[in-house]
C-alpha cells in the first residue's frame, strides 16, 4: 500500500454524484449549428483559417495554432460556415470572441485522418502533430498538452500523475469516462509514457469512486507497463494538481513553478482518452464528454461535440426545470455563471448545472469577520484568507501580495466555511485585477516617462547637431571665398549638381503621384472632389510641418 | 448567483450559542455551590448588553436584528456576569456591561473590529474603579446557607451591604493577604474555603469550565493552542516557584483551579476577534497570558491577573501574528522570506 500524504484543510461538501453517474455515457442527435471558439486553451487563440460560404469536413483544421502557446480548432462535423466573427462565448467576462459558426449539414463526413506512427517519427514531430490534433488538458486549465509532453532537458520526469481525482461536488464526467474507457485512457497514457519516460506512472482516483477504480485497475492489470493505480481520500480540492502531487508523491511543487520544478508531470484522465485517440486514431479533439447535472429532468452524461450549444444539452438531459434561475460551467465551487443556455460547449466545460434557488439557497448576508480563522484551517494552499480579506478590503494591495495572495487558487473552501458568510473569493479575484490594473498601469507610466526623455535627449542632441553644421558651414563659406578665381568651374560644376538634384526630385514626385491610392479612381465626382479637398488640406500641413521649427518666432 | 453555489451552515449564532451552551456545566456548578445569584446577574447582564447593543447598532445606522441575532451581545454579557461577584451590586453589572458593549465593542467599530476583549475591558475598569466591591464573593453553600432568589433580588438591587459572612476574600485573595502575614501555605489551605484542587466550591466550576472548553474544541469552536499554551505556562512557571519553595508559592494545581484560569484559558482567550490566529501565534499568546497571570498573582497588586493579562497580549496581538505567519502552499523549501509586516 502506497503511503499517501495530505495537504493542508480541504472541505467535504456533500458529494451529488449518484445523479448523473447512474448511466451510461450518451451521445447527442447532431445540432444544427456549432458555434465554434477559436480561444478554447491557454495562451493565443486560433488564427481562423476558413472563409465564410466555404464547405468543412469533420475534423478540418478551421484555426491554426499562434505562437508557441496554442492549440489547433477543428470543425466538429460536415457543413457550411456560416459566419467567422464574434459571438457569445462561456467565459467569467461574458464578452464574445472570435468563433466559426458551422451549419451542419448531416452527413458527419470525415477529412481525411489517419494514425499517428508516433514510435518511428521524430519526438518534436509528434509534439507538433498533437499540437495541430488540437489536444489541450481536459481537467479545466485547457493548457496545450504537447508543451506537457516535452520532458525538456534539465529536469527529468520522475512521476507521472494522471488525474482522475474529479473532486467537485455534481461532476461525474471523468467517472463515467473511466468506468467505460478504460482501455482506451490506458492507451493514451502509454503515449505520454513513451514521451516522457517517467520512473513511474500514478493514476489518482478520490475513493468515492469505487467502480472507476475498479474498471482503471482492471484495466492496468492487462498493459505491459508498470503503471499504478491509487485511491486517494475524498476531499475537496484533492483534484487540484498541486494537491493531488503533495498527497501521490509527498512533494509541494514551488510556489510560482511548475510541478515539472519537482520532476512530476499531471494530466488529467480524459486528456489521456484524447490523446490516445488523436495519436491512434488521427482524430482531433472534436468532442468531450459533459456532466449535465441539478435542476434538470434526467441528470447523466453527455458526449457532446464542440460548439453544441448548452440549450442543446439540456434538452437531452430532458429539459431544465421550471424555476431553474441560472446555469452553471463548471463545478458548483469553482465553476463560472453562463450568460445564456446558447453559449457553447468548449474544451473546457466539465459540467453544466442548473441551478435553482430550491437547490442552491442564495447565501445569507454577509458580516463582519470574526477571524475565527476556520478560512485557514480549509485553505489548501495554507494562506490565511482573512488578512487576505482584511487587507483586500481595505484596499491595502500591497499587504495582501505580501500574505501570498497570487498563491491563492481560489478553491473557495474559504467561501465553503465562513461564518459570516462573506464573498471571499470575490475579494481575492477584485485585489488581484486592481494589483494587476496597477501593474500595467505602471508599465504604462514608465513607458510613457522613457520616451518622454529620449524625446528630451534626442532635441536637444539635434539642437546640438544643427548648431555643429552652421559653424561648420560658416567655416567652409569662409574658405571657399578665398579661391574666388577659378569660381567659373565651380559655378559650372554646382550648376549641374543642382541641376541633377531637381531631375531626381522631379520623378520621385512623379513616383509618388504613382503610387496614391488606386481605390479612389472608381468613385463618384463628388467624392473625388472630397478627396482632392483632403489632399490639398494634407499637402498644406505638409507643407507648413517642412517649416524649421525656429520660423515660429520663439 | 454567489459561487461556491453551496455552504456550510454554520453562522456565527451558531458559534455563540455554543459557546453558551458549554458555559452551562460552570454555570450548574455555581448555582448549585453558592446559590442563584448568579442567574439573576446573568438576566441583568443579557438585558444590558441587549440594549446597549441594540441602540449602538441603531447609532452607527447598521441593521439592528441581524447584528443583534449573531449572539456576540450575549456572550459578552454572559462571561461578565459569571466573571463579576454574583452579589455585585446592579449598576456595577450594568457599567461593566456598558462599557464592555459601548466603548470596547462599537467604539472600535463593532464585532469583529475590536482590539480589546469587551467583557475583561468591562471587568477591567470595574476592578479599578470599584475594588471593594469586586473582591466580595460569596462564600460555599457548605460554609454558610447560600441566599435564595428572594435574598438574591435584595442583595442586588438593594441598597445594604450584604451580610458579614455571606460574602468572603476568594482563595487566591486569602492566600496572597495571608502570605503577607507570615503564615505558611501549609498552615493557610487547612481553612475551610479551600477545597481539594483549589477554592472550596469554586474548583467545581472550574471543572466546569474545563468540561466546557473541551466542549468547545471537541466541536472545532476553538482549537487546543490558547488553552494549551495559557494553563500549561501558567502551570509550568507555579510548579518551578512552588518547587523552590512550597511553603511560599502555591502549588500549580491551585493556580489552575482557583479564579478565573480555565474560564479565562478556554472561553476569554479563545475569543477569536482579540487573540492571535495564526497556530504559533496563538502559543505564544497563551503562553504570554499564562506567564502573566502567575506574575499578577504572585507578585502584583491585584488578586487575579486574568483580565490584565488578557487584555496585554490583545495588544501585542497584531506583532504576534505578523512575525509568526506560516509558510504559505509551495514556498516551504524556497528561501526564507521576511515575514509580512
Amino acid at each position: 500500500m502506497r503511503k499517501l500524504a495530505k495537504f493542508n484543510g480541504g472541505v467535504h461538501p456533500p458529494q451529488h454524484k449518484s445523479e448523473s453517474n447512474q448511466q451510461a455515457i450518451a451521445g447527442l442527435p447532431l445540432p444544427e449549428r456549432l458555434f465554434v471558439p477559436l480561444r478554447q486553451h491557454i495562451g493565443n487563440p486560433a488564427k481562423p483559417l476558413v472563409s465564410v460560404g466555404e464547405r468543412v469536413l469533420k475534423g478540418q483544421i478551421i484555426g491554426q495554432p499562434e505562437g508557441y502557446v496554442s492549440a489547433a480548432i477543428h470543425a466538429p462535423t460536415s457543413g457550411k460556415v456560416i459566419a467567422v466573427g464574434p459571438a457569445p462565448v462561456p467565459h467569467p467576462s461574458g464578452l464574445a470572441d472570435l468563433c466559426v459558426i458551422i451549419e451542419a449539414d448531416g452527413q458527419d463526413e470525415w477529412f481525411t485522418h489517419e494514425p499517428l506512427r508516433y514510435r518511428e517519427m521524430d519526438p518534436s514531430a509528434v509534439r507538433n502533430r498533437i499540437r495541430d490534433l488540437g489536444v489541450v488538458g481536459l481537467g479545466g486549465a485547457v493548457f496545450p498538452s504537447f508543451i506537457k509532453l516535452n520532458p525538456g532537458a534539465r529536469q527529468k520526469t520522475q512521476t507521472l500523475i494522471i488525474n482522475g481525482a474529479e473532486c467537485e461536488p455534481y461532476i461525474t464526467c471523468d467517472d463515467r469516462l473511466m468506468r467505460e474507457r478504460a482501455e482506451d485512457i490506458l492507451r493514451g497514457i502509454e503515449i505520454m509514457g513513451y514521451m516522457l519516460h517517467p520512473t513511474e506512472v500514478l493514476i489518482g482516483i478520490e475513493d468515492n469512486k469505487p467502480e472507476a477504480i475498479a474498471a482503471m485497475q482492471a484495466a492496468a492489470a492487462r498493459v505491459t507497463f508498470p503503471v499504478e493505480v491509487v485511491a486517494v481520500p475524498t476531499v475537496y480540492p484533492g483534484g487540484g494538481a498541486k494537491q493531488l502531487t503533495r498527497v501521490l508523491t509527498g512533494k509541494e511543487p514551488p510556489a510560482g513553478g511548475r510541478s515539472t520544478d519537482i520532476g512530476v508531470q499531471v494530466f488529467n484522465v480524459a486528456t489521456a482518452y484524447s490523446l490516445h485517440r488523436a495519436v491512434h486514431l488521427g482524430e482531433p479533439m472534436l468532442s468531450r464528454i459533459v456532466t449535465v447535472s441539478g435542476n434538470v429532468e434526467r441528470p447523466g452524461n453527455y458526449e457532446a461535440l464542440i460548439g453544441t450549444p448548452v440549450e442543446h444539452l439540456l434538452t437531452a438531459a430532458g429539459g431544465a426545470k421550471a424555476d431553474t434561475a441560472r446555469y452553471i460551467m463548471g463545478g458548483p465551487m469553482m465553476g463560472i455563471p453562463l450568460t445564456s443556455p446558447g453559449l457553447p460547449v468548449t474544451k473546457a466545460m466539465n459540467c453544466v448545472i442548473a441551478a435553482s434557488e430550491a437547490l442552491f439557497p442564495s447565501a445569507p448576508p454577509a458580516m463582519p469577520c470574526i477571524r475565527c480563522g476556520r478560512c485557514a484551517q480549509a485553505c489548501p494552499a495554507e494562506l490565511q484568507p482573512f488578512e487576505l480579506y482584511w487587507h483586500a478590503k481595505s484596499r491595502n494591495f500591497g499587504k495582501t501580495q505580501e500574505y501570498g495572495i497570487f498563491d491563492c487558487i481560489e478553491c473557495g473552501c474559504c467561501d465553503y466555511v465562513c461564518p459570516s458568510h462573506i464573498p471571499l473569493v470575490d475579494y481575492y479575484r477584485f485585489a488581484k485585477s486592481e494589483i494587476w490594473a496597477r501593474e500595467q498601469e505602471k508599465t504604462a507610466a514608465d513607458t510613457a516617462r522613457n520616451r518622454h526623455e529620449f524625446r528630451t535627449f534626442r532635441l536637444e542632441r539635434e539642437k546640438q547637431e544643427r548648431a555643429e553644421r552652421l559653424a561648420q558651414k560658416a567655416a567652409g563659406a569662409k574658405t571657399a571665398e578665398a579661391p574666388a578665381e577659378t569660381g567659373s568651374d565651380a559655378e559650372a560644376e554646382k550648376a549641374a549638381k543642382k541641376a541633377a538634384i531637381e531631375a531626381a526630385l522631379e520623378r520621385a514626385k512623379a513616383k509618388k503621384a504613382q503610387v496614391q491610392p488606386q481605390n479612389t479612381d472608381n468613385l463618384p465626382p463628388e467624392k473625388q472632389q472630397e478627396i482632392a479637398e483632403i489632399e490639398a488640406r494634407r499637402a498644406k500641413i505638409r507643407e507648413m510641418a517642412q517649416q524649421p521649427p525656429d520660423s515660429t518666432g520663439n | 448567483m454567489r459561487l461556491p453555489l453551496f455552504r456550510q451552515t454554520i453562522s456565527v449564532n451558531v458559534i455563540m450559542l455554543k459557546v453558551m451552551l458549554a458555559l452551562l456545566p460552570a454555570l450548574f456548578a455555581y448555582i448549585y455551590y453558592f446559590g442563584p445569584a448568579v442567574v439573576v446577574q446573568i438576566v441583568l447582564a443579557s438585558l444590558t448588553v441587549l440594549a446597549a447593543e441594540a441602540v449602538m447598532l441603531k447609532l452607527r445606522r447598521q441593521p439592528v436584528l441581524p447584528f443583534l441575532a449573531d449572539g456576540s451581545a450575549l456572550v459578552t454579557g454572559w462571561l461578565l456576569a459569571l466573571s463579576l461577584p454574583a452579589t455585585a451590586p446592579w449598576w456595577l453589572t450594568v457599567v461593566a456591561c456598558l462599557f464592555a458593549i459601548v466603548v470596547a465593542k462599537h467604539l472600535y467599530g463593532g464585532i469583529g473590529n475590536n482590539l480589546l476583549n469587551p467583557a475583561m475591558v468591562g471587568y477591567a475598569v470595574m476592578l479599578i474603579s470599584f475594588p471593594a466591591y469586586m473582591t466580595q464573593w460569596l462564600t460555599p453553600d457548605s460554609l454558610h446557607a447560600a441566599p435564595g432568589l428572594g435574598e438574591s433580588f435584595r442583595l442586588i438591587f438593594g441598597s445594604s451591604p450584604p451580610l458579614d459572612g455571606l460574602t468572603m476574600a476568594t482563595p487566591l485573595d486569602t492566600a496572597k493577604t495571608q502570605l503577607k502575614l507570615d503564615l505558611t501555605l501549609g498552615e493557610i489551605v487547612k481553612q475551610p474555603i479551600f477545597g481539594l484542587l483549589g477554592g472550596k466550591g469554586s474548583e467545581m466550576v472550574a471543572l466546569g469550565y474545563l468540561f466546557g472548553g473541551l466542549f468547545l474544541w471537541q466541536q472545532r469552536i476553538i482549537t487546543w493552542h490558547i488553552p494549551a499554551a495559557m494553563l500549561g505556562s501558567l502551570f509550568a512557571v507555579s510548579g518551578l516557584f512552588w518547587m523552590i519553595d512550597a511553603d511560599r508559592y502555591v502549588s500549580p494545581v491551585f493556580h489552575l483551579f482557583t479564579g478565573a484560569a480555565m474560564l479565562g484559558a478556554f472561553f476569554i482567550a479563545t475569543d477569536p476577534v482579540t487573540g492571535a490566529t495564526t497556530p504559533r501565534g496563538k502559543l505564544i499568546f497563551g503562553a504570554g497570558i499564562g506567564l502573566l497571570v502567575f506574575f499578577i498573582r504572585t507578585f502584583g497588586g491585584y488578586p487575579d491577573g486574568v483580565a490584565f493579562a488578557v487584555l496585554l497580549l490583545n495588544l501585542c496581538v497584531p506583532l504576534i501574528d505578523a512575525h509568526t505567519q506560516p509558510p504559505v502552499f509551495g514556498h516551504k523549501n524556497a528561501h526564507k522570506k521576511g515575514s509580512p509586516d
